[in-house]
């Protein structure tokens, strides 16, 4: 149908579009047909099995199914006729029949309970079935299938829209039930706790665990939702905190752009870390008899062996005082700070200008340079902007997707969602990763190379598209250049001669690259795995190469898209919380640019770009820095070989930690400042999509808990600024006036629309989301063609240490797990530290699963349970960062790419030494 | 932050991991070749008829190499009654009992009670829907092997020495060519005969679909060739209305007739290919077409690969069309809503013309000697020839081939050798299950699509089943409705959950009367597909003719 159609619902003559069925059309028109097993959200294909939506079709023998009837010219509908209403009583008392009393009912506040009290169902004459058992194996999801009337909702939800595939509807006839894999237990499936299914399911058969007691009874439902934003991840789902007396009881998804409702575990099931017990709730000071030490650690339970307890007033002058001391005694490039990707662009744009214009040094840095510094330095270089040229959701439009040196499903879960959808729809995805990550099973090209390897075989990929002639000689003449040193310095690299070294077969490089340039419109993600390598700029550079001699770039469903890690890491660096830059990418060596924020801010700045992440903590460690602020970040958890780091820190004159827990970070500092968490803030983050977006209070801080902006704005005040902010929106005023990357996007505007895509070419128009159209932003117009050699990793494994151990993230632990080790649910699935490897190397270590292993390499050891896992390939060891208790990045390599100055966290050499 | 008491460790990563060994297993049956999604029922029957289950782990290596979700592979191997998922013994044979309204009537609850108590311990004894061989009620199967008018002493010497297969007589290949067979489908080809003509023909013979719903073939064929291709015709060999065999008896004796019907039909819509759906429960023929289609292909009257049989896996609602294509393309059998028709969108999404093995028999005898003559061989205004079943309290049950439009006293009288020893006609169920019930005092109703409407019956696949004197039709009522609730997909609410109400409410059913009634309206009026309408049938047919049976 593609022409509007006309025909009469309730006797009156309705006009139904292209694609609307009957129940759209009645639904625009005011009338609310009943419906269970169909959503009208985003995602969800209607099914027409429940049978509560019948309408009469006149002349028709049977009733039929408004949710899945297309309207036809001429059609009689009526939603109200006694067989009608007839139908729709009975199957609610079929249904009535077999569900928990209200008394012992799940959820109260359900569609089922809704529609049932719209209907006047309340009873039902039918029996009652045998009810079945509930399962409440998982810690974040309880199922209770006498609740379930099968409508299926869950298996579409964990099917079709976020394609986790573990819901099923197996048996039939009146035994036909919801199972989880193999009909096995929640705990014990594949299920990996996005939630989806909980926040679909109609009846509450499927519940958060957390919103029932022990008995399964319902407890009571929430008195209001607050829109905002999940903290954490790049990707920036929309969210609902739904609150009752000062609590968050649960989440739910919006439809935000990057999101669509949906949402991932740790969106959805780790909001109660705000309610955890260790909270800090008054400001300490470290005691006199409590000397600093690398290896100090505090339990932070009771901080009281090391801290005492202090007055606002006392904490915040002896925080300003011990600054103060150090800039006039050393000058300012003896301090430094540290914002956070965490917190929002106004806390990020607060603390770079505390740091410039109240330290009076450029030495200010975030954990981007942990992440994507690399990426950006050579976007940078290349095409002359660090963010992505597409969103995530351009995918929808490929028909070529690339993933490399990503494990999306884990670390920007929702994001994931998106690929596996453009796959299922019939997109080619390709997978170039070491681990066989989760996106695997959705690829066609799945190529598990050798760790750090990957110029080897992205150039040899540019070598097969320059040499068979396959580039866009339009795109290459116009929007580029440097083509022929590239061509020339590429043509070594045969794919024969790199199959060696990265450990593809030549055939499947040379096939991968004709399927990318051949594409019509082809697109390329990246992660960590890409940009945390000494060669992670050079990697970057082959990709950029890659996307623009193809001409994959400036269209929809083309581009190069670096899946930023944290929630607000876009957003920090774009407000200059960085060495190098001032807001929006502002050389701070530029004197021109310089003068534009001094006359702003009103005083002189400094000249010299400042220090990295690393580079602080080594000065720290050599004593030229003395004085640190840290807002939010837990480097003595997140910095590379951490032995080093924590001795750094330890060393420092004077350390200030501003955070909501006692972090490894705050064990060594002199004056702890308790800082509101996110559900308790107000303020703007930037996602990898570039969208700019509000998130809003919803509960208020405990005890004496205040705002980060008024924390930054006492310490501003008593290092002699005269600041006098009322709050984010004056601040997020202040930062769009100067940056150009905001024009029209005002904080009011934010408030009502709740995100707008930078950038942004009038009030009342949405963002530009596919960029680079016609030219890129670089001096020439030109996007620049950088060639890469290989570049080996920094340290090989030897016969002492003969695997590779890489470090990364898991899908319920946030960067160091100060959140979400204190989220009952996520640390409850995730709760203890593992190095995952290979079946086949646990075999050779002659050890089994769950064995106590020691790993080891040149700069330290921990001790941890060992995991099986058949994605790792063999060789290779695996180890999440997030655990304290073992703390993998006190083994990793602080080896540095001479770019981006960013770690080598993807390789060191390692050994397992077998059960202790 | 240490390990709390009962959080859960995890030694491996999430949910199950495949085991070595069954991952050996599983290719060494499944061989090399890239597996196909749509042949999963399939894999499933390979694995089965190798280990006599379906274990865990070998579904989860499917689900690995298929690179499907193992919730999919679950929901599949679960839906189907021929799959045992992680038998308790897979070394113990099956043994099922047909306990529907024929094998009812012939004793096979007390069957299955014996059988049970005297095999447990040397067979896994299950009861089962109707396997299609209604004239030698009552039937056992252990495992693939059927056994008619079943005995404990039958049964018994089935486990011991196993069963005599039964020697085919069908008419082979080349004695069919022999009697002018296949020169139909070949003058076709070589364009001797046309479209226009044939279709002509088809029509003035007015052979309506004989799978039960009784569509003009002729609309059907035309819908389907003004679809764009590619097309896809499927013979629907599901037969599994209780009471029908006559689609066994004929692919049994005239496999060829059947498959020169179904390559006209697919010549004459263009279809590309043509699969054949046959029910699990007929086993010899399974055989019989893996030896005859060979022959087909040599003779370049269908492309290499151009007819596939697939087989079912114990499912009634795969008789369904739309059910069965699902089942086709490798899923669970759950018919899809209408429009669109499958003549539309049906097989992979395509055009598909589906019909039943009776239909496409008659085609070379419609167009060989005219549609005049097959038409005048109907009675009381019908056309043609029908095989009927005939099954239940008669002295001859089978399958007759008489007129269509004959009444269900003549049949029984005519045909079937008039009511059993000690038995009198009291009522009889004109369309199997799904078709209501009448009582004898309107067994001189001319048995045609429409001719029972008036009294809420329809004949479907013309299975005649009789009752008697001895027979409560409360009972019987019940039983239907049981195997309703069996065979439900069990997609939507009204058939699902009613089935099993109406079940239940069937034990008392003077007192439930009101509320069956209207459960019966609001089944029919809002159940999906075909069985959730029908079911409700026979407790209407109970409440309008049969009060004295209540009790
Ligand atoms: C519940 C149900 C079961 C059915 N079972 C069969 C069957 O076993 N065999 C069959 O040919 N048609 C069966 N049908 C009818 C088919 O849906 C379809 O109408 C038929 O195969 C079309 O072929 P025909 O036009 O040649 O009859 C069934 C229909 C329903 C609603
Ligand atoms: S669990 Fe909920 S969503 Fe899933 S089938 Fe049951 S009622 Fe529907
Ligand atoms: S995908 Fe990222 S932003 Fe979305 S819910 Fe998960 S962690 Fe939060
Ligand atoms: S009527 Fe019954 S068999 Fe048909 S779709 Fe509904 S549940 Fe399935
Ligand atoms: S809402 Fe239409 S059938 Fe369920």
């Amino acid at each position: 149908m593609s022409e509007p159609v006309l025909f009469f619902l309730d006797d009156r003559e309705v006009t139904a579009e292209p694609g609307e069925s009957l129940w759209d059309v009645a639904q625009r028109e005011g009338t609310e047909i009943p419906h269970l097993c169909h959503s009208p959200e985003p995602g969800y294909r209607p099914d027409g099995n429940c049978r509560a939506c019948m309408v009469e079709v006149e002349g028709e023998r049977v009733l039929a199914a408004a949710c899945v009837r297309q309207p036809e010219a001429g059609m009689r509908v009526s939603t109200d006729s006694p067989r009608v209403e007839q139908a729709r009583r009975t199957i609610f008392q079929l249904l009535v029949a077999d569900m928990p009393g209200l008394d012992q009912a799940h959820r109260l506040d359900t569609p089922f309970a809704h529609w049932c009290g719209e209907l006047g169902v309340s009873t039902s004459p039918f029996l009652v079935r045998k009810l079945p058992k509930p399962d409440r194996s998982h810690p974040a999801v309880a199922w209770f299938p006498d609740a379930c009337i099968q409508c299926q909702i869950c298996v579409r939800a964990c099917r079709e829209v976020q394609h986790n595939d573990v819901i099923g509807m197996a048996y039939r006839g009146g035994s036909t039930q919801v199972v989880f894999d193999l009909d096995d237990v929640l705990a014990e499936s594949t299920c990996v706790a996005c939630g989806e299914c909980v926040q679909a399911c109609p009846t509450g058969a499927l519940m958060e665990s957390a919103r029932v007691n022990r008995m399964g009874n319902a407890l009571s439902p929430a008195k209001k939702k607050v829109a905002s934003i999940c903290p954490y991840c790049g990707v920036g789902c929309q969210i609902d905190f739904l609150v009752n007396d000062e609590r968050i009881v649960a989440v739910e998804g919006r439809d935000g752009p990057s999101n669509q409702n949906r949402l991932c575990v740790k969106g959805r099931f780790g909001f109660d870390y705000i309610h955890h017990p260790q909270r800090l709730t008054r400001p300490l000071i470290r005691r006199d008899d409590a000397p600093k030490a690398g290896t100090c650690t505090v339990d932070p339970a009771d901080p009281s062996s090391h801290f005492r307890e202090a007055s606002w007033e006392e904490a915040l002058e002896v925080a300003a005082k011990g600054f103060r001391k150090i800039r006039e005694r050393d000058s300012g490039e003896a301090l430094a700070g540290f914002g956070s990707a965490k917190g929002s662009n106004e806390e990020a744009y607060l603390v770079q200008k505390l740091v410039r214009t109240g330290f009076g040094t450029n030495n200010v840095d975030h954990c981007t340079r942990l992440c994507h510094a690399s990426s950006v330095a050579a976007l940078f270089e290349g095409i002359g902007s660090g963010a992505v040229t597409a969103p995530f959701t351009t995918c929808a439009e490929s028909d070529v997707i690339i993933v490399t040196g990503s494990n999306t499903s884990a670390n920007h879960p929702v994001a994931a969602t998106f690929l596996k959808q453009a796959a299922a729809r019939g997109a080619t995805l390709i997978v170039i990763d070491p681990r066989g990550v989760d996106l695997v099973a959705y690829a066609e090209h799945r190529l598990l190379f050798q760790p750090g390897s990957d110029v080897a075989l992205l150039n040899a990929m540019l070598h097969v598209i320059i040499e068979e002639d396959l580039y866009d000689h339009d795109f290459v003449e116009h929007r580029t250049e440097g083509f022929e040193e590239l061509a020339r310095h590429i043509r070594p690299y045969r794919p024969e001669a790199m199959a060696p070294v990265c450990g593809i077969e030549a055939e499947t490089i040379r096939r991968v690259a004709r399927i990318y340039a051949g594409a019509k419109a082809a697109v390329i993600f990246w992660g960590m795995g890409i940009s945390q390598h000494v060669h992670g700029t050079d990697n970057v550079r082959c990709l950029i190469a890659l996307a623009t001699i193809c001409g994959q770039i400036g269209r929809p469903g083309t581009g190069l898209h670096p899946l930023r890690g944290q929630n607000n890491v876009q957003g920090a660096s774009d407000a200059g919380l960085i060495p190098m830059f001032l807001p929006d990418y502002q050389s701070v060596e530029d004197a021109g640019k310089r003068a534009r924020y001094e006359k702003a801010w009103g005083v002189k700045l400094p000249e010299k770009r400042g220090l990295t992440v690393v580079e602080i903590i080594d000065a720290a460690f050599d004593g030229s820095i003395k004085g640190l602020y840290v807002m939010g970040e837990n480097p003595a958890m997140s910095d590379p070989n951490l032995g080093h780091a924590r001795e750094g820190l330890a060393r420092l004159e004077h350390l200030v930690v501003q955070d909501l827990f006692l972090t490894e970070t705050a064990f060594h500092a002199d004056v702890v400042l308790p800082a509101a968490a996110w559900p308790e803030k107000e303020g703007t983050v930037t996602n990898t999509n570039r969208q700019v977006q509000m998130g809003r209070s919803a509960v208020a801080p405990p005890g004496e808990v205040r705002q980060d902006w008024w924390i930054i704005q006492e310490l501003a005040r008593r290092l002699g600024l005269d600041w006098n902010y009322q709050g984010p929106a004056e601040v997020y005023r202040e930062m769009s006036g100067l940056m150009v990357s905001l024009d029209h996007i005002s904080w009011e505007r934010l408030q009502a629309e709740g995100s707008v895509t930078y950038p942004c070419s009038s009030d009342d128009e949405p963002g530009q989301e596919v960029v680079f159209g016609d030219r890129f932003p670089t001096a020439s117009g030109r996007a620049r063609l950088v060639p890469a050699d290989i570049i080996p990793p920094d340290e090989l494994p030897d016969e002492r240490y003969p695997m590779i151990l890489i470090t990364g993230r898991l899908l319920e632990h946030w960067h160091t797990g100060a959140m979400t080790r204190r989220s009952r649910a996520l640390d409850a699935i995730e709760p203890e530290a593992a190095v995952s490897l290979s079946p086949g190397d646990l075999g050779s270590l002659r050890l089994t699963a769950g064995a106590s292993v020691r790993v080891k390499t040149r700069r330290g050891y921990i001790d941890l349970m060992a995991r099986a896992d058949p994605r790792v390939p063999v060789g290779t060891l695996f180890i999440p960062f997030c655990f304290f208790e073992a703390a993998a990045n006190l083994l990793t390599n602080p080896a540095l790419d001479p770019y981006g100055k960013i770690p080598e966290y993807k390789f060191c050499a390692a050994r397992v030494e077998g059960s202790i | 932050m240490a390990r709390a008491r009962g959080k859960q460790r995890r030694l491996h990563t999430r949910g199950r991991s495949i085991e070595p060994t069954a991952l050996k297993d599983v290719r060494e049956l499944l061989g090399d070749a890239p597996l196909q999604r749509d042949l999963l029922i399939e894999y499933l029957h390979r694995i089965q008829d190798h280990y006599h289950q379906l274990s865990r782990p070998y579904l989860v290596v499917l689900a690995a190499e298929m690179r499907i979700p193992m919730a999919e592979i679950y929901e599949v191997a679960s839906f189907y009654a021929h799959f045992h998922i992680d038998r308790k013994d897979p070394s113990l044979p099956i043994l099922r009992v047909c306990t529907s309204l024929p094998c009812m009537l012939a004793g096979a609850n007390e069957l299955l009670g014996r059988l049970r108590g005297q095999f447990s311990g040397r067979a896994q004894v299950l009861p089962a829907s109707c396997m299609g061989r209604c004239d030698c009620a009552p039937v056992a199967a252990v495992d693939a092997h059927y056994i008619g008018d079943a005995s404990p002493q039958l049964v018994a010497a089935a486990l011991d020495n196993g069963v005599d297969e039964p020697v085919p007589t069908a008419t082979r290949y080349a004695a069919y060519v022999a009697g002018k067979g296949y020169q139909l489908l070949q003058s076709c080809h070589k364009g001797e005969r046309s479209l226009a003509d044939i279709l002509k023909e088809l029509e003035a013979s007015g052979l309506r679909g004989l799978g039960g719903a009784g569509f003009p073939a002729a609309r059907k064929w035309r819908t389907v060739a003004a679809k764009p291709g590619p097309r896809y015709m499927v013979i629907n060999a599901d037969e599994g209305e209780p009471g029908t065999f006559k689609d066994r008896d004929y692919l049994a004796r005239d496999p060829h007739w059947v498959l020169e019907g179904a390559l006209l039909a697919a010549w004459a819509v263009g279809a590309d290919k043509v699969y054949i759906y046959l029910r699990d429960e007929y086993p010899e023929l399974h055989h019989l077409l893996a030896e005859e289609l060979p022959a087909v292909i040599e003779a370049s009257l269908a492309p290499a690969g151009g007819v596939e049989v697939r087989r079912g896996a114990g499912a009634y609602i795969c008789g369904e069309e739309s059910a069965m294509l699902e089942s086709i393309e490798g899923k669970r059998g759950l018919p899809r809503h209408r429009p669109p028709f499958v003549a539309e969108r049906g097989l992979f999404g395509r055009p598909t013309l589906v019909h039943n093995v009776e239909t496409l028999y008659w085609l070379r005898e419609i167009l060989e000697q005219g549609a005049k003559r097959f038409a005048s061989q109907g009675l009381n205004g019908a056309s043609g020839l029908r095989a009927w079943s005939v099954s239940g309290r008669v002295r001859k049950p089978g399958v007759k081939r008489a007129p269509a439009g004959i009444s269900a006293r003549q049949l029984i009288d005519d045909y079937a050798g008039g009511m059993a020893e000690g038995h009198t006609f009291h009522a009889f169920l004109p369309g199997g299950a799904s078709g209501g019930i009448l009582p004898a005092r309107l067994a001189d109703l001319p048995l045609d699509f429409g001719s029972l409407d008036e009294y809420g019956c329809f004949v479907g696949s013309g299975a005649l089943i009789v009752l008697s004197d001895q027979d409560n039709l409360s009972i019987v009522t019940r039983n239907l409705m049981g195997f309703f609730a069996h065979e439900s997909c069990g997609q939507c609410t009204p058939c699902r959950v009613g089935t099993e109400k109406a079940a239940e409410l069937l034990r008392t059913p003077v007192e439930n009367e009101g509320l069956l009634t209207e459960l019966a309206e609001v089944m029919t009026d809002a159940s999906i597909c075909g069985l959730g309408q029908a079911a409700p049938n026979p407790v209407r047919s109970l409440y309008r003719f049969f009060r004295d049976d209540l009790k």
